[in-house]
């Protein structure tokens, strides 16, 4: 019997064009592919290609998965205030709420790390599109669940032709932007139980 | 060139990526279609890899059409398929008759999205297994499976052509949108690991070929157009000789003979997988995406102390009653959840014969039934 | 019967095994029937290399009787079917036989996207101006104010001219015939066979059991006289007969109205091909 709940849940939200879909494509692809997990990528979209609310999960674990969404997600990525209110009530107790600070100005709980995704990517990378591939670059710096060279390895291999340097420099971007953050000196849980 | 290259390779795809995969892997070299939400990829995949191979992909101008031209190419003797979702799986109902009249091997694949009408393009439906089973008119035999992880979306699909070309009926595969955009790793298979099965062509020469003969296995050989056997094949009733008969005793010997082969191959065409059965007092009897959240909740009431089981329906057409019944004996209960008013849960209660209870539980918002409410379902019993 | 055409009835039909026809005495369809065969037989073209389709209706009838590969489908559908068999097997020489109602009403948007993509098919459409085999309703070619069972007060819509739809859709090889006219119909049949792209035929013919009786041409010959007297043979590139007046201009055009080159689906899929199998390589 497979053993119970190694399932790492992650969530990533946004609006659709935002590349919400593809950040959680190249995730799965660096756990399924390269590092060898079973993972479960899916998405809930709407009739719109842009502009729409998307949300994409992905459930990584090293035994089979049964149920291929998440249940309660360890990591929520939001890029807009509306997702992050829709979904930050979802985190485990114990979850990490991530978000655009470009794009979120009220952030709902302390255990947040915010860090301002498509302004690095405008002024840093040059690219306003590259803030998704910023985002990955810091949510996997933070829950560590990819080795970063198979992170790199999937993102070069759905980079388009000539973009490979541009993603690489993002990456890291994000990476270096969430290594300020300590989690240690956050609160422990997303929400205080009541007294 | 090979389908895949020498290696086996991981990858990540989709369900309806895999389906490509699968169908290739069988053999399929023509894809007919019309674009439709949530199935598209399958066209999207088949557009860039069919032509590869030297195969065929046509995107139709409706799914009726689609549907016609399927089953022209496998009157060519090349495997084909198409595939679509609720309304375009509405249109292409009176062709899929024509296959089950005329035996003629293809693949259908259905993405389910929510119905009626066009209802929910976006979100996950079960609402179209009776759809599946009786959308065309008349009595005709039909094999129907259902796929619930990307894994079993290549292996099914492998499993569908075979099915389709040893029986020389129409396969119908029920996915859904959510095992159709849930993307896993797969391994792909390298070149033979797979068996592809081939219809049986004839080998008399073209004066002695009945196209319609009885044989043991109540499946005639088939010439395709071109191989010297100018055959004649209608969806009329028809004689052994394919030409159109009112006679009754004919007319009889052949629909006979259509539901013969199926009710024959039926231990073979039955695919159903327990998990936890060997033990179990409450059984859950799920299939495509809800039997994942099924084998969960079965583990958590487990935890609980409760003993529970899954049966998951691979086949939902030939209902596979004998393993059902044997569910049914064994259990005081059986949970039937799904996402439509209760489709399967009717054919369970057909064969249960008041052995057990059966119990169901509906979910038509278009969301995905959670482990969490089959748990509370399972705790309730 | 002459020698060489019994050689031909032996050769092309069917007849051990599904004669007598269902078609009533004096029927359009029978003639059409023979030319089909006789054009088939200059045309050169192997026997089991010809694939022959057909619809649903009187025409729908006809690969019954027709020693080829036949397929008989359902309503409307035959160019669907045709073009699957086409694809998979170019070597195949694919003709469909389809009725008014079957090519231009339920069949119509098969019909305009299969000449639109110049699918390698001949369609040859028998235009007897009704739905026969259910019993004389109207159809899309129904002229305007004639009586059928549907119709009992006349008729009020406009019809379709199938040729015309033909060449606007995209067709290489438009011909119009009549049965009347059987020479000029061999000819156009054998030149729509040997023609590479969509090929289309029109047959103007007579359905007196169901339209002739309820408008003033119970008899075949009838329908046959109508159509010696309101067609005029067209020249070269569908142009009137020299010395043409007002009464010509009048007249039905028969003949070979459309007939240009132009690159056929497979040929451009082949090229799908090529340029997907250099991607994969490179």
């Amino acid at each position: 019997m497979e053993k119970k709940d190694d399932r790492y849940e992650i969530c990533f939200c946004g609006s659709g064009g935002q590349g919400i879909i593809t950040a959680a494509v190249i995730l799965a692809e660096a756990a399924g592919v390269y590092d060898m997990k079973f993972v479960c990528q899916t998405q809930s979209y709407g009739p719109e290609s842009r502009g729409g609310a998307c949300k994409s999960e992905v459930v990584i674990s090293a035994g089979e998965i049964d149920y291929p969404k998440i249940l309660q997600p360890d990591i929520l990525l939001a890029m807009n205030q509306s997702c992050c209110d829709l979904y930050f009530l979802n985190l485990k107790p114990k979850g990490l709420l991530v978000v655009d600070a470009t794009m979120v100005t009220q952030i709902p709980t302390p255990r947040a790390v915010a860090v301002p995704f498509t302004k690095i990517a405008r002024n840093e990378i040059g690219k306003e599109v590259a803030a998704n591939i910023v985002a990955l670059g810091a949510v996997v710096q933070l829950c560590q669940i990819v080795s970063v060279g198979n992170l790199e390895k999937a993102l070069l291999a759905r980079a388009p032709k000539g973009t490979a340097d541009v993603n690489l420099q993002a990456l890291h971007a994000g990476m270096e932007a969430a290594k300020q953050y300590d989690l240690n000196t956050l609160p422990h849980v997303v929400m205080e139980e009541e007294e | 060139m090979s389908a895949f290259g020498s290696d086996k390779k991981r990858v990540l795809l989709q369900g309806n990526e895999a389906i490509v995969e699968g169908a290739i892997a069988a053999g399929c070299r023509f894809f007919a279609g019309y674009p439709i939400t949530p199935a598209s990829e399958i066209s999207e995949r088949m557009s860039r890899r069919l032509p590869q191979l030297d195969g065929t992909f046509i995107q139709m101008e409706d799914e009726i059409a689609g549907m016609g031209a399927v089953i022209g190419a496998s009157l060519a003797g090349v495997k084909s398929m198409t595939a679509t979702s609720g309304p375009g799986f509405s249109l292409m109902q009176e062709n899929l008759g024509f296959a089950c009249m005329a035996e003629v091997p293809c693949v259908v694949v259905n993405v389910m999205r929510g119905g009626p009408s066009t209802g929910l393009p976006t979100n996950p439906s079960q609402g179209d297994v009776m759809q599946a089973r009786w959308g065309t008119h008349g009595d005709h035999p039909v094999i129907v499976l259902a796929v619930s992880t990307v894994l079993d979306c290549f292996q099914i699909t492998v499993e569908a052509f075979n099915m389709s070309e040893k029986y020389r009926v129409p396969v119908v595969i029920l996915s859904d949108e959510i095992v159709a955009h849930t993307r896993e790793v797969v391994t792909l298979p390298s070149v033979g690991e797979f068996e592809a099965y081939n219809r049986v062509s004839p080998k008399m020469p073209p004066e002695w070929y009945i196209p319609y003969a009885d044989n043991s296995m109540g499946v005639p050989p088939m010439a395709a157009f071109g191989e010297g056997y100018h055959h004649h094949v209608t969806g009329l009733m028809h004689d052994v000789r394919g030409f159109p008969t009112q006679r009754p005793d004919e007319i009889e010997a052949l629909v006979g003979r259509l539901f013969r082969k199926i009710t024959q191959g039926f231990h073979e065409i039955q695919k159903v997988e327990t998990f936890m059965m060997d033990d179990a007092e409450v059984a859950v009897i799920a299939y495509g995406s809800v039997s994942r959240s099924a084998r969960r909740a079965v583990l958590d009431a487990r935890r609980q102390g409760l003993k529970a089981g899954l049966l998951k329906l691979i086949t939902l057409f030939p209902f596979p009653r004998h393993s059902v019944e044997e569910a049914l004996q064994k259990c005081r209960v059986a949970l039937v959840p799904e996402m439509n008013m209760g489709q399967i849960s009717r054919e369970v209660k057909r064969v249960n014969q008041t052995v057990s209870i059966v119990k169901k539980y509906n979910r038509v918002d278009g969301q995905l039934i959670t482990p969490q409410e089959i748990y509370q379902q399972l705790i309730k019993i | 019967m002459p020698q060489e055409v019994a050689e031909i009835v032996r050769k092309y039909l069917r007849h051990d095994k599904k004669f007598p026809h269902i078609w009533c005495a004096g029927c359009g369809n029978g003639i059409v029937l023979g030319s089909l065969i006789r054009a088939i037989d200059l045309s050169g073209v192997e026997k089991d290399n010809i694939v022959l389709v057909s619809g649903i209706g009187c025409s729908g009838r006809i690969t019954v009787y027709v020693d080829l590969n036949t397929l008989h489908v359902t309503h409307g559908r035959a160019l669907s079917f045709a073009t699957g068999i086409k694809l998979a097997k170019d070597s195949l020489k694919v003709i469909v036989v389809m009725g008014d109602g079957d090519a231009t009403a339920i069949g119509g948007n098969h019909f305009i996207h299969a000449a639109r993509r110049n699918m390698d098919l001949t369609a040859i459409i028998i235009n007897n101006q009704i739905y026969g085999m259910t019993g004389g309703q109207y159809s899309p070619t129904t002229p305007y104010d004639s009586k059928t069972t549907t119709s009992p007060y006349g008729h009020i819509e406009n019809t379709f001219s199938i040729s015309e739809l033909a060449i606007a859709a995209g067709a290489s090889f438009v011909a119009r015939g009549t049965v009347y006219h059987t020479q000029l119909l061999d000819d156009a049949i054998r030149l729509a066979i040997l023609k590479k792209g969509f090929s289309v035929v029109e047959i103007l013919s007579n359905c007196h059991t169901h339209y002739g009786k309820l408008n003033g041409m119970e008899t075949p010959v009838a329908a046959m006289r109508w159509f010696r007297d309101h067609v005029a043979v067209v020249g070269k590139e569908g142009a009137l007969p020299p010395g043409r007046s007002a009464e010509t201009d009048e007249k039905i055009r028969i003949g070979v109205l459309k007939n240009v080159e132009k690159p056929v689906y497979s040929e451009e899929y082949q090229k799908v091909r090529d340029h997907a199998k250099n991607s994969l390589s490179s």
